[in-house]
Order: structure tokens, then C-alpha cells, then sequence
């Protein structure tokens, strides 16, 4: 019998950290294919209306210029199910910034300068990209995000606030913001004969595939993704943008391979980005210091060319319990780039609100805020009236007020001084939804009569970790060391299987190969006598549907507590200390996980106190398109930060027991920050990002 | 307009003839297939194009290729040596001071461009003694001079502790 190996759980060096920190580990763009030619946007320079004309003569004597494509010449594309990527199918412009042109060349110096020779001509429409509480035309999406309910009721939430002894009537505002992974978007797109291969930054080659598939009316198999890395996703590299198509389009029209990547100011319009939320907030407590009532009421914009609807009160049905609920979503269509998914879509702005509001609900009710917080923790999900598969916030918290010296905390607001800097500190929950993804996914193992076990999926590494989480994965399920484990991935050659996103890959990857390896165990035990023989073994395993899924309300939880310093002259914020406890399920890998963690709170800091994007009125136009002026944090921003998980072992999700954790950091970390800045300075801060002028004056 | 150059990239020349618009950064990768140097914003503001000219650390979106001919131009591809990583090259993988990775190359240059600045006796912003010969690299003072490389991924924290360990090594604690 072979010794039960233990990889889950063991603290391994990323695997291909080796190619990373060498440089040898290949993105989108540095693939080397012979006779390449390079693609350059062209965007639109109004928010609404039309391309009158395009003058390319300049650009066309530009020497080495290959084509200029454009809505006159492009290649008809087929039904397309987002709008956006119905690339050059119409001269009709939807937002500033849309694609209207692009300029293929022998090099990218004439591909960029031949684009900026072209003298295109618009009738300019008026265009309406103001996002205001009081507008006429809010309407109700019919889903949000996530495939959830727009609008949620129950109990009587008026007459339990007009009754309540402690109530709260707040309103949060959060701004845009944009992905902006170090990578820019790019695409390398060859045709060979009737199909395409494409090397593209993408969080889900299938899902890429997909689209062009649809687009270019190809058979699946025509249609070649690879990604074997990415440089950083966060959501905007989910599902293909119109640089895709355009890629794919260049180079059909050229019949050459071509790059094209993104500048970083192109990303500000067509990449995707979160949503401006307007968050309205009430609350009612009991004496007693249990909620009565509450209510989310979110308004955020969508794109007049193409829906998102971010569900930024959907975590508001499930974190708390009081009997009168209501959560409701409202849009305002407006001639701006489509919002899309950013880490955490909905929880990461939702729960700033509802953690704030949560902070001053306390307050009101002369709680301590984790007291609080215990206090009106929910038995079973207060909506859906399902069970918890595992609920540990509680958990969290304690562990969390222990680790930070909560009972230290002197609760008074403005009362501690050291030297010109005010010191206060904050806590937030955290949480995010379980995931059963739709996609089918299936992974192929192959093991050689030496025990070397090759897995092939079509899984993606943004960073995540996943390749070696899955390599521990499997290690285990075939009860072997990580040496006779090779994960393939990031292909669509490789069995299909979902994308990274909505933290569900890991679990869902894994829980394929965890079927492949059962499977695998009973065809050696059923047909071979436990013995692999010389031509090996290959099986395929699949994940299959989740029956628990209807039976219990899955989520991951967490607790964040901030140290903050605000310079009472100056109003800077700094954060010394972050601390974040999760119950997220087992935890495969704790050195990748911990940086998972680590990572989607350094986020949340640069959420709570750098990132805006500045819509300008006038134009439609998101301004401030660049590193210089979209502040994200760095390096001396951040301090120390501690991360710590409680040990979970939840039997419902999926045979793992693995939640997900590559959203989770994120959530929460901008609220405990603010209530942190609250309690140093007594001045609290409803509109992120918290910027020095609204602690001055 | 076209003009024949030499570059000498991690000991290697290479003879190029390249558009006089093309940048260091482009010409490395787009020329010569050295994609190690990334480009996350072609602005000189993120950081993931550092590499090494004559030992000192620059954006190499910046610069024009046209203009470093005679150079030693170093790039994360020239940092190991004889198959052996770098010590930072090994300390960020043990610290797991990546992600995505798309950033590394030019943190990793630019740590090896800092610890030599320090060593050199250059003080950063948040140097208490500006004369110091040989300023102690305490964490502020590696945060603040690492702080033209962007990770989005949120590694500072593993990235700090995987520079300190090596600076402490080398005595520069």
C-alpha cells in the first residue's frame, strides 16, 4: 500500500516561481511567432454619435502600413451576446473611447504613429453620463450580477424603522473604479487555413473561445486559447473585450499573425471596470441592540450599449438577521464604458457600505462594534432560510479582537494623540458567496507505468496559485508525492473547464480531479489488479452538480481590523496594521493563500484611500487614465499586515471542502479602515476614497 | 527612420537595425526576444520594464534604443548565473513575493539597482542621515525605494521581507 502523502496543507513554493523571477514564464504578448504585424487602436474622441468619415489617406502612404480597418471595411461578425463586441459593425458611437478605427503595421512605432494620422470626422450627439440619485429614468434590472434577484422584501421595514429606539439613515457612495492588472490586455491572433490560434491574457481561455466562436462563426475546435500565464486579471480579463475581435479581425484582414496590446490609457474605456455605487442604508435596533430592520437600496450605472448590474446589496440578505429586509437595485443607463466584474463585484463596494453603516449602528446603540456585530448573527440565512454549510464570522471576530488587543481599545472617538497624529482603530466583516459554477469542467489524467501522474485542465493561473494548488490536489488524490504530479493548464486543447473567476476555480478544478482520481483508483483496482500497466492509464473525471447547493447557504467569512494614523494637520491617512481572519474552508496551500489574502486587502486599502476614476461631465470620458493620476497602492503604503484563518472543515461545498479566497481579502478592508479613520478622528467618511480634504476643515 | 545599432544585453552584442522611435524596452522584447523586461505602462510609471544599464536601474520604457549602443544592458535574464538564481531571484520565491509575476522582473532589477544605491551611500526621501556612508536599509527605507514598482497583486508585504533577508545577508541591515 502506498503511504498517504499530505501536499494540502503543506506550504509549497509556488511552482513556476522559477519562470517568474527569471523571466522565462511567457504572457500573452511575448509569445515569438515569425512574420508578426502590429495592431494599433483608434479610439473615439465623443461620448454619443457617429463616425461621419474616416480620412486614411495620410496614414495609407505611410510606408509599411498594412491595412486601416474600420466599420467601412471590417469583416461582418456573427450575433455577438455583448454589444461591445460587435467591433466596427456600426459607425454608431456608445461611449468615449470605443474603437472606431485600427491600424495594422509591420511595427508598432508605424502602427501607432499611422493611427494618429488619421483625421476622422463625427456627428457629435448629446451624450448624458451624470450618475445622480434623483434621476427619472433608474430602472429595475431584471437580474443583478451573479444571477441573483433584483429586489428582495420581507416583514414591514417602514413601520419597524418608524418604531425602532435606535435608528440609522445613511448614505454611502463609492467611486469608479478600474482592474488596472500590471499586464495590459493583449493578444497575439494567427490564422492557419479555416482556424485560429490565440495567445491572449485571459482569466478563462474557454470563455474567450467561446465568444470567438460565436464572433467569427467558427466550429469549437477551429478555435485554439492559449494562456499558460497572466499578468493579473481581478476581473477585467474574465471575458473577452473588443481588442479580442479586434485582434482576431487584423488579422484575418492581413493574413499575418498580429500583437495587439492595450496601452494602459486604452483600459480606462474598454476593459471594464466597477461601477460607481450610490448606497442608501437604514437600520432599526431593539433596546437591546438587535436589528429590527434593514435595508440596501443600491444605485450604480450601467453602459447604454451593454447591462452590467452590479449586485452591491445581495451580501445584505445574508450577513445579518433582523425580521423587516428589504434589498433593491437600480440603474442608470448612461453613454459610458461598460462597467464589468472587479474583484469582488458587489461585495467589495456592498459591504463597505453595510460594514460602515454597521460601525455607526453600534455607535447608536452604545455597542461595541464586534458585540454588535455577535449579537445580531444570524442561525440560518435570513432570507433564503437555508442552513449554513459553515457560518464561523463569529469565530473571526473573537480570533481577530484577540490577535489585535481589541480589549484594549479605548472606545471613544478622537482620544488618542501621538504627537500631530491621530490613532484609531476599526473592524468590518467580510464575506463572499460559494460559487457552483455552470461550465462544465472536466479533468484528464494520464499515469505512466512509472507513477508520473500528467493532469490536463483547462484552468488558469492569474496568479492565484492555482497551478500549484492543483498539483497538491492531486498529489493527495492520487496518493503521491508532488514530484509524479504535472498540471497542465491554461489550453484549450486541454479538457474544458471554467475560468477563473467568482473564487470557484480551485474548487472546482479540484473537484474534478478529485473524480478523476476516484475513478482512476477503481479502474486500476477493477481491471489491472492495482497495478499500472506498461501502456498506463488515462481517465477522465468531471464535476459534477452540487445537490447541497439547495439544501445549504454557502459563504466564506471573515473579520478585518485596521490600525490607522491621521496626520491631524494634514488629514493623510497611513495604515500601520491590517489584520484579516477568514473561514474560507480548507486551505490548500497556506504560503499562496496567505498572499491571496494579503493581497486582496492591499487592494482594499488602495480601494479605501487611492483608487477613483474621474468621470469628466463634459467629454464621458474617464480622465484620469494613467498611474500618475489613478493612484493604486505602493510600496510604502503598506505596512505590516497579519492574516490568520480559522481551521474549517466544511463538508457541503464540494468534496474538498475548499470555499475559495481570491475575493474575500477585498471585502471588508475599505470599511474597517473607515471606521478606524472614525474612531481616530471623529469625523466619519461616507464617499471613498477617504482623501485628506474630507478629514480637513 | 532606420538605423543600425549594436546592443550588448547580459554580455551578448547583438547587432539590430531599428526604427529610431523604438525603445530600449521594445527593442529588447520585439527585437531581440528578451521578454523578461515587461511593459505594464509604457509611461515610466509602474516599474515592470527596470532593467540594469551600467549597473544602475531605469524604466526602459523610457529610454531609446538608438541611445544606449556601447551599454551594459542587464535584464532579469542576466541575473542567474551558471544556473544559479540571484539571491533576490531565490528570496522572492521563498517569500512567495509574487503573484502574477508580471511585475517581478522589475522589482527584482530594480532591488538589485537599490541595494547597490545603498551601498554607494545614495539617501532616499526618508533618510535621517544624509551623509551616512552606508544608510541601514530598514524597511522604510526599502519600501521608499522600491516605490517605483507597482504590484497590483498586492505583494509588498512578501516583497519587503524578501529584500530585507537579502540586504541582511550582505550586511546592509
Amino acid at each position: 500500500m502506498k503511504p498517504l502523502t499530505h501536499a494540502i496543507g503543506a506550504p509549497l513554493d509556488r511552482i513556476e516561481g522559477r519562470e517568474k523571477v527569471t523571466g522565462s514564464a511567457l504572457y500573452a504578448y511575448e509569445h515569438q511567432l515569425k512574420n508578426v504585424a502590429y495592431a494599433f487602436p483608434v479610439q473615439s474622441t465623443i461620448a454619443r454619435g457617429r463616425v461621419i468619415s474616416i480620412d486614411t489617406s495620410r496614414a495609407q502612404t505611410i510606408p509599411g502600413v498594412l491595412a486601416v480597418l474600420s466599420a467601412a471595411n471590417a469583416p461582418r461578425l456573427g450575433p455577438v451576446d455583448d454589444a461591445d463586441l460587435a467591433v466596427l459593425q456600426s459607425t454608431e458611437i456608445a461611449y468615449y473611447g470605443q474603437f472606431v478605427a485600427a491600424v495594422i503595421a509591420e511595427s508598432l512605432e508605424i502602427a501607432r504613429y499611422a493611427a494618429e494620422c488619421l483625421v476622422i470626422s463625427y456627428e457629435e450627439w448629446p451624450h448624458d453620463v451624470d450618475l445622480q440619485t434623483d434621476r427619472k429614468d433608474l430602472y429595475k434590472p431584471a437580474r443583478v450580477n451573479g444571477d441573483y434577484e433584483t429586489d428582495t422584501e420581507s416583514g414591514d421595514v417602514e413601520a419597524a424603522l418608524a418604531s425602532a429606539p435606535f435608528s440609522i439613515d445613511c448614505v454611502y457612495t463609492t467611486p469608479a473604479e478600474h482592474n488596472n492588472p500590471l499586464e495590459t490586455h493583449a493578444t497575439i491572433a494567427a490564422w492557419h487555413d479555416n482556424e485560429v490560434t490565440m495567445y491572449d491574457a485571459t482569466q478563462g481561455a474557454g470563455w474567450t473561445q467561446d465568444i470567438i466562436v460565436k464572433a467569427f462563426k467558427l466550429p469549437h475546435e477551429h478555435v485554439h486559447i492559449i494562456a499558460p500565464h497572466v499578468g493579473g486579471a481581478f476581473g477585467c480579463k474574465a471575458f473577452a473585450h473588443p481588442h479580442t475581435i479586434l485582434a482576431v479581425m487584423a488579422a484575418q484582414v492581413t493574413r499575418r499573425p498580429v500583437k495587439l496590446a492595450l496601452t494602459r490609457q486604452m483600459m480606462f474605456a474598454v476593459a471594464g471596470y466597477r461601477t460607481p455605487t450610490i448606497q442608501h442604508i437604514r437600520m432599526g435596533a431593539a433596546k437591546d441592540g438587535r436589528l429590527t430592520a434593514i435595508a440596501h437600496d443600491v444605485i450604480t450605472q450601467t453602459a447604454r450599449i451593454q447591462e452590467f448590474a452590479e449586485q452591491a446589496a445581495v451580501q445584505t440578505r445574508t450577513m445579518y438577521a433582523a425580521p423587516n429586509r428589504r434589498t433593491t437595485h437600480r440603474l442608470a443607463r448612461l453613454d459610458v464604458p461598460v462597467p464589468a466584474w472587479m474583484r469582488a463585484p458587489g461585495e467589495a463596494p456592498g459591504m463597505f457600505a453595510l460594514e460602515s453603516a454597521m460601525d455607526e449602528m453600534a455607535l447608536a446603540c452604545g455597542l461595541d462594534p464586534i458585540e454588535f456585530r455577535i449579537r445580531n448573527e444570524p442561525e440560518i440565512d435570513p432570507e433564503t432560510g437555508l442552513p449554513y454549510s459553515s457560518r464561523n464570522l463569529v469565530a473571526c471576530l473573537r480570533e481577530g479582537a484577540r490577535r489585535f488587543g481589541w480589549d484594549r481599545r479605548n472606545p471613544r472617538p478622537r482620544a488618542h494623540l501621538e504627537g500631530r497624529w491621530l490613532v484609531g482603530s476599526g473592524v468590518a466583516a467580510s464575506t463572499y458567496p460559494v460559487f457552483q459554477t455552470p461550465d462544465p469542467t472536466h479533468a484528464r489524467v494520464h499515469v505512466d507505468h512509472e507513477g508520473n501522474y500528467t493532469v490536463r485542465i483547462d484552468a488558469a493561473d492569474i496568479g492565484t496559485g492555482a497551478r500549484t494548488a492543483l498539483t497538491q490536489i492531486a498529489a493527495d488524490a492520487f496518493e503521491v508525492p508532488v514530484e509524479c504530479v504535472c498540471v497542465e493548464i491554461g489550453n484549450t486543447n486541454l479538457p474544458p473547464a471554467t475560468g477563473a473567476g467568482g473564487s470557484r476555480g480551485t474548487a472546482s478544478w479540484g473537484t474534478a480531479i478529485v473524480d478523476a482520481a476516484n475513478k482512476l483508483h477503481a479502474c486500476l483496482a477493477d481491471e489491472h489488479n492495482g497495478l499500472i500497466p506498461p501502456a498506463g492509464i488515462e481517465v477522465t473525471g468531471e464535476l459534477g452538480e452540487n445537490p447541497e447547493a439547495q439544501r445549504f447557504s454557502m459563504h466564506s467569512f471573515g473579520a478585518q481590523f485596521a490600525e490607522v494614523r491621521v496626520n491631524a494637520d494634514t488629514g493623510e491617512v497611513r495604515v500601520p496594521y491590517l489584520l484579516g481572519v477568514f473561514a474560507a474552508g480548507r486551505i490548500i496551500n497556506p504560503k499562496t493563500a496567505r498572499s491571496q489574502f494579503l493581497g486582496g486587502m492591499t487592494m482594499g486599502l488602495s480601494m479605501a484611500l487611492d483608487e477613483e476614476s474621474y468621470m469628466d461631465q463634459r467629454f464621458g470620458d474617464y480622465v484620469n487614465h494613467d498611474f500618475a493620476s489613478y493612484h493604486i497602492a505602493s510600496d510604502p503604503d503598506i505596512g505590516t499586515i497579519d492574516i490568520a484563518w480559522i481551521d474549517e472543515h466544511d463538508p457541503h461545498v464540494n468534496p474538498l471542502g475548499v470555499k475559495g479566497i481570491g475575493e474575500i481579502g477585498i471585502v471588508g478592508t475599505a470599511a474597517a479602515i473607515a471606521n478606524a479613520v472614525y474612531h481616530a478622528t471623529g469625523i466619519r467618511v461616507r464617499d471613498l476614497p477617504i482623501t485628506l480634504d474630507k478629514l480637513l476643515g | 527612420m532606420e538605423i543600425a545599432i549594436t546592443l550588448q544585453v547580459n554580455g551578448v552584442d547583438h547587432e539590430l537595425t531599428l526604427d529610431t522611435r523604438t525603445t530600449l524596452l521594445d527593442a529588447l522584447r520585439e527585437h531581440l526576444g528578451i521578454t523578461g523586461p515587461k511593459k505594464g505602462c509604457d509611461h515610466g510609471q509602474c516599474g515592470a520594464c527596470t532593467i540594469l544599464l551600467d549597473g544602475r536601474r531605469v524604466y526602459s520604457c523610457l529610454a531609446l534604443a538608438v541611445a544606449h549602443q556601447g551599454s551594459r544592458i542587464t535584464t532579469i535574464e542576466g541575473l542567474a548565473r551558471d544556473g544559479h538564481l540571484h539571491p533576490l531571484q531565490q528570496a522572492f520565491i521563498e517569500h512567495d513575493a509574487l503573484q502574477c509575476g508580471y511585475c517581478t522582473p522589475g522589482q527584482i532589477c530594480s532591488a538589485v539597482g537599490m541595494l547597490r544605491e545603498a551601498e554607494d551611500g545614495w539617501p532616499s526621501v526618508v533618510s535621517i542621515d544624509l551623509n551616512e556612508t552606508h544608510p541601514a536599509l530598514s524597511d522604510d527605507e526599502i519600501r521608499e525605494r522600491m516605490n517605483g514598482n507597482l504590484c497590483r497583486c498586492g505583494a509588498y508585504a512578501n516583497i519587503v521581507p524578501a529584500i530585507a533577508e537579502v540586504a541582511q545577508k550582505e550586511g546592509q541591515r
